[in-house]
């Protein structure tokens, strides 16, 4: 591996990005996209060239590209690090990019800002590749926020749509609370550490575990608790983890393809990837795992419960990424990293496919995103819906398909952890499984089957997408099936080696890799566990509720009238951040500005103090009289009081 | 080859006597603006001269000039510089040029005393920079304020009489203190050589005083909370140019002032006094970030995001004794100080950019005020993008110089203390919060009314001065370390020198 290969890689998305996005005009839409998906396409072939050379041949990579600045005996470098964990995320972030990059061709084709759009999706996948491929922690939160730049800039791609750039904007609030925590851990990291660099960090980690700080007097805390837990409220912003997921449903007011490259494959699983990546220091915070858990176990079970009442197709399918992030994240609360990112890497296959094929059926409906206007399109669009079988299926984890292989490991690897917390998680992705598979299915058959009940907008029937479309959605359809059966190197063997560090009283997964033998011993046994017959039983409630008995949801609707509300607030989670931060934020605003700086600084204080000069001005002015005898006779005291000064 | 030149003088004098030029040659006369140009840009040439020619390795003065001034009271015509003066003036030569280019058009009236005043001030503050001669400061931290007031008071707002002697007499009372503080010191060390402060030893009581002479002195012009009123009415009323001046340089010369005086030569009231200046500088941090959330006038958004940036580089100056005290390993000391500067660096250019932003939004309707904007980016797209840019610049975003200076003190400050960086860090949030809310308000949505749907984008006059701030923004980002590879002795001699007790 050089140093040339990687730039390469890095650096073609970003010279795609640049051509389409400061030359459009001069080159046009065709040739913007060409280079877009040509610098895409060099990056994702080049990619599985370094995977070949990480899993094949055995090699890895750790070099400085430059020194990014220097003071003291700290330098902060930009570097690239490619081992096993790094090249898998290459390839996956690529490829899915490569696939959104072909897809917008047909899904973009009327929209104005065409150019600008393949701008800006090679541009994210330039900041995802940085935010891989680092090797340190400055260089991971540059890549960190520039993916939330990009993120910004394309939600509010239609800039006009009020709901958009209010979805742009609250994104990035709610990220840059995550953000905060996120550096204030790196911050720690470097003052416990003394560098920022990964493998001299990774080395001070046991030591740094033996330290404790005093955050308030008397209380001293594990520093690595503390570490771990900041640099994972990071994580819960970008991988929106509740009570900072607040932000990934709005998101949807961007563009299809986006939903499915940042919001559904790649950029939401950046803290997936990122707490993977630090897992030598996150093996030593107990605490932290265990917060982990909790935290995304709340969020798979939730989040999920909330896809059951969604009625636009995206956000469906956005609730669902919010429920899978939580499987992941659980997986790291167990120590189960690979489980983790093996379910991250199958995750965006079957996701991107989903989300594609919401757009493709976005498209065929003329703009029209709520399901209860569809239905029947099985016939119209036989490639959508047998790719979105696939998805789903997978997505449900149907024994076989790439989701039964990563959410079984996830399932198994929590029934055996013994942290606090472990309980509730094995109780929150258990249920989740049937919730998926009911909301899942519930937007699958509404979608493709039953009573068309769209507008044909007089008699345009619906009809299947273009090849670019469709194209996309096959080669993606590929990987959902036949990614699982990386399982047997990916978590129960060594393809990771030491990117991921695991203790031995954490390792959940080994256990289990002794009863692996193979994939055909591992779906078998899926058939008879729980997880499978908890999947089928939500595709038959699905089934039932809205193909056999469609009337049947408006009553169960009307008996929990109180449940549907809560749910159809989302717990309160927007209400409560509208009225406390927002609308607290900018009462404190007020009143500091109007009581703080107007009344106080300036009427009290320096206008006070003008007024106070004027007023003595005012009374010294008297004694300027003008008549010589006054002058005189101040005088006179005058010399008087400084003669009893001198002499007394 | 530019030590043999007297580069410094040259460069204070170069824009004074052509600023003199400019304003004799009249109004009408159409090579006002062309010749104010070649001034401007003669200067900053020069200035990069001081770049090439500087040697990174000392900490000594540099490009060094003495002669005597008024020989009774031996104060000297003594310049120099070192790495936290030579930024701050190539900082200066290039803001000039970008205000002479943004004046071009839009002044009309009395285009060449605009001009003159401009110029003049900037060799005037290239000379704040340079001094040391501690009366030759003094001089010219006082003159170069006439141009400003002028420049305020001539081509400023409806209001701007009330700015004009807000700030006047913000800055006369702080500068009382400070000719008090150098008398002293001429007492004391029977010099009036700057260095020679440095090394006068003094007394705890007498430091404290001085300390807090050079506090007021500087802290009106950081400015510090609660001293910072002034500085929004001041942005109000100037004109852009007037505010980039301020925001770029004016304001610096107070973060100059205490790495030049306070620290060097008080350090053991500095260290006693930092629990101080850290609680005002995280006070501007969090205070004014929520007060800048609801302005409704462009410019005192950007003024109150101007006091919450600043907060930055008091905080990351007086950190350092705390980290110190704790030995951390992280080399905090270094990134407090360096961080400070390179945020005054960074904030030069970014404040100016969105001072100019505001300007030509100024310049097409006429008003300032938020709610009378709304999808701007429909008719400018191309002031959009670079608004954008500098606005995720003020947000800290990486890649951009806004960053770096914030990054390098919340790394130091939590060596210092985990709540100095918990308060600090929340300008993630407040400062995005701030700015992009503004972004959102003037630049997206539909066209809001006639009068937005009227406006024409930016010409190429405007766009080059934008592109030129937005590579510079960007490169910093990128790569800081040829900013601060120049600071790396000056900084460790300072270490040094406020590291060792004077008592």
């Amino acid at each position: 591996m050089t140093e040339n290969l990687l730039l390469t890689i890095a650096f073609a998305p970003l010279v795609g990005s640049i051509i389409a996005g400061l030359f459009g005009k001069q080159v046009g839409k065709v040739w913007s996209h060409r280079a877009a998906i040509a610098g895409v396409a060099t990056a994702f072939v080049l990619s599985v060239w370094v995977l070949k050379l990480v899993a094949v041949d055995g090699q890895t990579y750790n070099e400085q590209v430059y020194q990014w600045l220097q003071a003291g005996s700290l330098s902060l470098e930009i570097g690239f690090m490619v081992d096993a964990l790094t090249a898998m995320m290459m390839v996956v972030v690529t490829f899915v990019s490569l696939m959104v990059h072909i897809y917008t061709i047909g899904y973009m084709q009327e929209d104005n800002g065409y150019a600008r759009f393949f701008s800006y999706i090679s541009l994210f996948t330039f900041a995802m590749l940085m935010l891989v491929m680092a090797n340190n922690f400055m260089q991971l939160f540059f890549g960190w926020e520039a993916v939330g730049l990009v993120s910004y800039l394309l939600i509010g791609f239609w800039y006009k749509k009020p709901t958009a750039i209010y979805a742009n904007l609250k994104a990035f609030l709610v990220n840059r609370v995550g953000d905060f925590g996120f550096l204030l851990g790196i911050s720690g990291v470097l003052m416990y550490a003394g560098s920022l660099d990964y493998v001299e960090v990774f080395a001070q980690a046991p030591a740094i575990s033996e330290k404790t700080i005093a955050i308030f007097s008397g209380h001293d805390w594990s520093v690595m608790s503390l570490i771990c837990i900041l640099l994972f409220i990071g994580a819960m912003g970008k991988s929106a983890q509740v009570p900072l997921h607040v932000w990934l449903p709005d998101s949807m007011e961007g563009p299809t393809p986006i939903s499915a490259l940042i919001h559904a494959a790649t950029m939401v699983t950046a803290g997936i990837f990122m707490v993977t990546r630090m897992s030598p220091l996150f093996e030593f915070s107990e605490t932290a795992l265990s917060f982990i858990l909790v935290i995304g176990a709340i969020t798979a079970l939730f989040m999920g419960f909330l896809g059951l009442i969604q009625n636009d197709i995206k956000r469906v399918i956005a609730y669902s990424t919010l429920s899978q992030l939580g499987y992941m994240t659980v997986a790291l609360g167990a120590s189960a990293y690979a489980a983790g990112v093996f379910h991250l890497m199958t995750h965006a296959f079957f996701k991107a496919l989903l989300f594609l094929g919401a757009g493709s059926v976005i498209i065929a409906m003329h703009h029209e995103q709520d399901i209860r206007k569809m239905g029947g399109l099985k016939k119209y669009m036989p490639i959508t819906y047998w790719t979105g079988l696939i998805g789903s299926l997978a997505l449900i984890g149907f024994p076989g398909l790439a989701g039964f292989f990563s959410k079984d490991s996830i399932i198994e690897a929590v029934h055996a952890s013994n942290l606090p917390g472990s309980g509730f998680a094995y109780f929150a992705v258990i249920v989740g499984v049937f919730i998926t598979a009911l909301y899942s299915f519930r937007l699958f058959f509404l979608v493709f089957h039953g009573k068309e009940r769209f507008d044909t907008h007089g008699g345009h029937l619906p009809h299947e997408s273009p090849a670019v479309v469709t194209v996309p959605l096959i080669l993606l359809a590929i990987p959902s099936v036949i990614a699982g059966y990386l399982i047997g190197s990916m978590v129960f063997g060594d393809f990771f080696g030491n990117a991921i560090i695991v203790h031995a009283d954490h390792d959940v997964l080994a256990h289990h890799a002794e009863s692996y033998h193979g994939v055909i011993g591992f779906v078998l046994h899926g058939l008879t566990a729980l997880p499978f017959w908890l999947a089928m039983a939500g595709v038959a409630t699905a089934y039932y509720l809205y193909l056999v008995k469609p009337e049947l949801p408006a009553k169960i609707q009307q008996r929990f009238q109180w449940l549907h509300r809560l749910l159809d607030n989302k717990y309160g989670f927007d209400d409560f951040n509208q009225i406390v931060f927002a609308g607290g934020s900018r009462k404190i605003g007020q009143l500091l500005w109007k009581v703080g700086d107007q009344t106080i600084i300036d009427g009290a204080v320096v206008n006070g103090t003008a007024k106070t000069v004027g007023l003595a001005s005012k009374l010294v002015r008297h004694v300027q009289s003008g008549y010589l005898y006054h002058y005189a006779f101040a005088m006179i005291i005058g010399l008087w009081l400084l003669l009893t000064y001198f002499v007394v | 080859m530019f030590t043999d030149l007297p580069l410094l003088s040259l460069l204070i004098w170069l824009p004074v006597f052509g600023g003199i030029a400019v304003l004799v040659n009249g109004d009408n006369n159409p090579w006002a603006r062309p010749l104010a140009l070649l001034i401007s840009v003669a200067t900053l040439l020069l200035s990069i001269g001081l770049y090439i020619g500087f040697d990174n390795a000392t900490a000594q003065m540099q490009f060094t000039e003495q002669a005597s001034w008024i020989s009774a009271f031996d104060i000297n015509y003594s310049l120099g510089v070192d790495g936290f003066s030579m930024p701050l003036i190539i900082l200066t030569a290039f803001s000039t040029v970008i205000v002479v280019i943004a004046g071009w058009e839009v002044i009309q009236d009395r285009v060449s005393q605009y001009m003159a005043a401009f110029l003049i001030m900037a060799g005037l503050m290239i000379a704040v920079f340079s001094a040391l001669d501690a009366i030759l400061f003094y001089v010219f931290f006082e003159a170069m304020l006439i141009p400003l007031f002028l420049v305020i008071g001539i081509w400023g707002g409806p209001n701007r009489v009330y700015a004009t002697i807000k700030f006047f007499l913000y800055t006369l009372f702080g500068s009382v203190f400070l000719l008090l503080a150098l008398l002293y010191l001429h007492h004391v060390s029977g010099s009036f050589s700057i260095l020679d402060f440095h090394k006068v030893g003094l007394s705890m009581q007498e430091q404290i005083y001085l300390f807090l002479a050079f506090l007021i002195a500087f802290a009106v012009k950081v400015p510090m909370w609660p001293v910072h009123t002034w500085l929004p009415d001041a942005h109000v009323e100037a004109p852009t140019g007037g505010s980039v001046i301020l925001a770029a340089i004016t304001l610096k010369i107070g973060g100059y002032g205490f790495l030049r005086f306070a620290l060097p030569i008080t350090p053991d009231a500095s260290m006693a006094l930092d629990w101080l200046i850290i609680s005002l500088s995280l006070t501007a941090v969090v205070y004014i970030g929520f007060v800048a959330l609801v302005q409704s006038d462009l410019k005192k958004l950007i003024a109150y995001s101007s006091i919450a940036h600043m907060g930055f580089v008091t905080l990351g100056l007086f950190i350092v004794f705390r980290i110190f005290a704790n030995s951390a390993t992280g080399s905090g000391a270094e990134l407090a100080i360096e961080g400070a500067m390179v945020q005054m660096i960074s904030h030069g250019f970014i404040a100016a950019a969105m001072f100019l932003c505001v300007g030509v939004l100024y310049d097409r309707m006429h008003t300032r005020e938020i709610s009378a904007y709304g999808g701007v980016i429909n008719t400018m797209p191309k002031f959009a993008g670079f608004a954008v840019f500098f606005a995720m610049a003020n947000a800290g975003l990486p890649g951009t110089s806004g960053f770096v200076g914030e990054f390098m003190v919340i790394l130091a400050a939590f060596q210092a203390n985990f709540w100095f960086a918990f308060l600090a860090a929340t300008t993630l949030i407040l400062g995005a919060a701030y700015t992009l809310w503004m972004v959102k308000r003037v630049l997206f949505g539909d066209v809001a009314n006639d009068d937005v749907a009227k406006l024409t984008d930016i010409n190429r006059r405007e766009f080059l001065m934008l592109a030129v701030l937005a590579v510079i923004v960007l490169a910093i980002g990128i790569w800081p370390a040829p900013v601060t590879d120049v600071m790396h002795a000056t900084v460790e001699h300072l270490l040094t020198q406020i590291s060792q007790s004077k008592l």
